[in-house]
């Protein structure tokens, strides 16, 4: 599959913004926007759902958490039960910093590999680039033009761009996902 | 735009743009590696491998190699540990609990404070590993199905609270570490040259497009592991300090060890950072980020937790007289007065007595006088671990047993080894990636730069400003 897409560059973030919000304004789709930095605002503005990537942090540690109680109370309890210091089998308080450990360890691995997972990152991935400057100084908004734009629209976003203060709009055809 | 106070000192000085952070951070990545580079990385290389060479001589020959006696089984290696494990401290304190507490000078310095975690954690390690002698057999201390029952590890041991807690704490760093790296990478990639580089940093850089959708993942993912990361720091120098006070060692078996561990390694930590972070800002040019400012604010923690290390060395004495406990009070008679006495009050002058010149704003902001002092620092937290392990048990409850201790070659090779590998570590990292988080510092570029700033103060230069205006930021060279 071909990926054409048309893509507006932008120098300022507040400007960029604004180009959003005038773009979302028209009733056109847009497909992504890619900043250097993390943009405050942006997602609003683009109106991105929050990401629910904090709830799978929560599900990963609990899952630690039961995982260590449960391994451990089995094993003082039933499989393996020892007297230590003349203490009971299922000593509580002693397991509190082996599941706290692993609670913090299921969720920050989970987390982390889900985050990868869902963004597509992966080591040695291979993309093309839309720009080069997206990553230093330069914001950018995307359109993808397979995703039914016709032809009327595609000038409308010309205009809008401009007008919204792109300094340079291009259309980029690329073999593959950038 | 969110405007910060103009009173505040701006945290990026100079004219800057976007453009010019990632340049000015990129260059000592692109540029040829210089003289003092390559003659520092080749003597740290050198004592490293020194470090590599008493570590085999210690597997060949086997413990008994090392100075420790059936009295004092704990010497230079577990003093060590400690002391690496607290130096790691700083990295996580400043990217994580800074970040919860919104401290925007944090992002000069976390990149480089994280990396330093990193490495020192991989220093301390090495201790305990090699401690244990036979260490192809590391494997024992964690909880497999084994042929022995299955024989299960004790998990009441805060021993093996240590394996969790350690190993927990290298991987969250190491995970936090990186994910905030990889946009950074990206930055470098799309500026490489060579096709070495180009394939180099994109194998790293995971494929990142700045998309706003996985900016959004980005900073989600970086604050829960920011809260995680918070306590668990917290926990793992606290089970550190379990290994000694869940004992019943006098000077080691105190409820007061948890916060004070954790304070000194903060201290430590801070001290360590300010070393690495004077040298980088002077080497690679990089004073506009990391200013004045940034050096006083760690200094104020230095001296925050400085002070409380120092109440709590008082408060063991006090408690030691206090308990009526003999055992207890010569405890720590013997460390002020014993043979040992000068690492106690080496000890007391490091750590106690020095860091409260930084009350003073002249000597916080005096950049040499504060590299002197980290020296200090790091020399007085290393005696503190001496003193609470080695004063402590070499003296036990039997005067029959009583010993002393002193290292041998292969111990203090092991930890020059350690500093060679910590020092080699970094210099890599300081040449291959960004030191400072380029994104981060584009994000508070408009609210915290210098030319940012006075452009705004100029903008809104109204009454109300001009008649407080001995308040309002001037922005002078230094």
């Amino acid at each position: 599959m071909a990926n054409n897409y048309i893509i507006g560059l932008f120098k300022d973030e507040e400007v960029l913004i604004n180009a959003v919000k005038n773009i979302r304004a028209e009733g056109i789709k847009i497909y992504d926007v890619l900043t250097p930095f993390p943009v405050h605002g942006l997602d609003n503005a683009m109106g991105l759902k929050e990401s629910r990537l904090h709830i799978t942090g929560f599900v990963y540690g609990f899952a630690g958490t039961a995982i260590a109680l449960g391994f451990m109370s089995w094993v003082f309890t039933s499989d393996w039960p020892m007297i230590y210091g003349g203490k009971p089998y299922f000593t509580f308080p002693a397991f509190i910093p082996i599941v706290f450990e692993f609670t913090v360890l299921l969720s920050g691995i989970g987390m982390t590999l889900t985050f990868l997972l869902r963004s597509g990152l992966y080591p040695g991935r291979i993309r093309e680039k839309l720009d080069d400057r997206i990553t230093d100084d330069t914001f950018c908004i995307v359109f993808n033009k397979d995703n039914k734009l016709n032809a009327e629209q595609e000038i409308k976003i010309n205009s809008i761009l401009k007008e919204s203060g792109a300094f340079e709009i291009k259309e980029k055809n690329l073999k593959r996902h950038y | 735009m969110k405007a910060e106070s103009i009173i505040r000192a701006p945290l990026i000085e100079g004219t800057k743009d976007y453009h010019k952070i990632t340049e000015d951070i990129c260059r000592p990545i692109e540029a040829k590696p210089s003289r003092s580079w390559l003659i520092s990385i080749t003597l740290s290389a050198i004592l490293m491998c020194w470090g590599f060479f008493a570590l085999g001589w210690t597997v060949w020959y086997g413990i008994g190699v090392w100075g420790l006696n059936k009295t004092v089984g704990w010497g230079w290696d577990i003093t060590n540990f400690v002391w690496w494990i607290g130096i790691g401290h700083a990295g996580t304190l400043i990217s994580a609990i800074l970040l919860l507490f919104r401290q925007k000078w944090r992002t000069a310095v976390n990149r480089a404070a994280e990396a330093m975690t990193i490495f020192a954690v991989i220093c301390a390690g090495l201790f305990p590993i090699f401690h244990m002698g036979r260490v192809w057999l590391m494997f024992f201390t964690l909880p497999y199905p084994n042929s022995r029952g299955p024989l299960w590890v004790n998990f009441n041991s805060p021993l093996l609270w240590d394996v969790f807690a350690i190993s927990t704490y290298f991987t969250i760093s190491l995970l936090f570490w990186y994910t905030g790296l990889i946009p950074d990478v990206a930055s470098v990639r799309d500026r490489a040259k060579s096709k070495i580089a180009k394939v180099a940093y994109n194998i790293m850089s995971f494929g990142w497009t700045g998309s706003a959708k996985h900016w959004q993942r980005h900073e989600s993912l970086s604050l829960v592991l920011a809260g995680l990361s918070t306590p668990l720091v917290l926990s793992v120098h606290t089970i550190v300090s379990f290994d000694f006070a869940t004992s019943v060692v006098p000077g080691w078996h105190t409820t007061i060890f948890p916060p004070y561990f954790v304070a000194g390694a903060i201290f430590s930590g801070f001290a360590m950072v300010l070393t690495l972070m004077i040298i980088t800002r002077k080497v690679l040019n990089l004073k506009e980020y990391i200013t004045i400012g940034h050096i006083e604010s760690m200094n104020k923690i230095i001296v925050l937790t400085g002070s409380i290390v120092g109440c709590a060395y008082l408060t063991e004495l006090f408690t030691a007289w206090y308990s009526q406990s003999i055992y207890e009070q010569y405890a720590f008679m013997n460390r002020a007065m014993g043979p040992y006495w000068w690492s106690y009050w080496g000890m007391m002058t490091c750590n106690v007595i020095s860091p409260q010149l930084f009350w003073f704003p002249k000597l916080r902001r005096n950049v040499a006088f504060t590299f002197f002092m980290t020296i200090v620092i790091n020399i007085g937290m290393w005696f503190e671990r001496f003193v609470i392990i080695v004063t402590s048990i070499h003296r036990d409850y039997i005067p029959s047993s009583w010993a002393l201790y002193s290292p041998t070659w292969v111990e203090i090779s092991i930890y020059a080894g350690t500093i060679g590998l910590f020092f080699t570590a970094f210099l890599l990292f300081a040449k291959t990636l960004p030191v400072i988080a380029m994104a981060e510092v584009k994000a508070i570029l408009k609210t915290s730069g210098e030319a940012q700033k006075s452009a705004y103060a100029a903008s809104h230069a109204h009454a109300d400003i001009q008649s407080h205006g001995h308040g309002a930021y001037q922005p002078t060279k230094p």
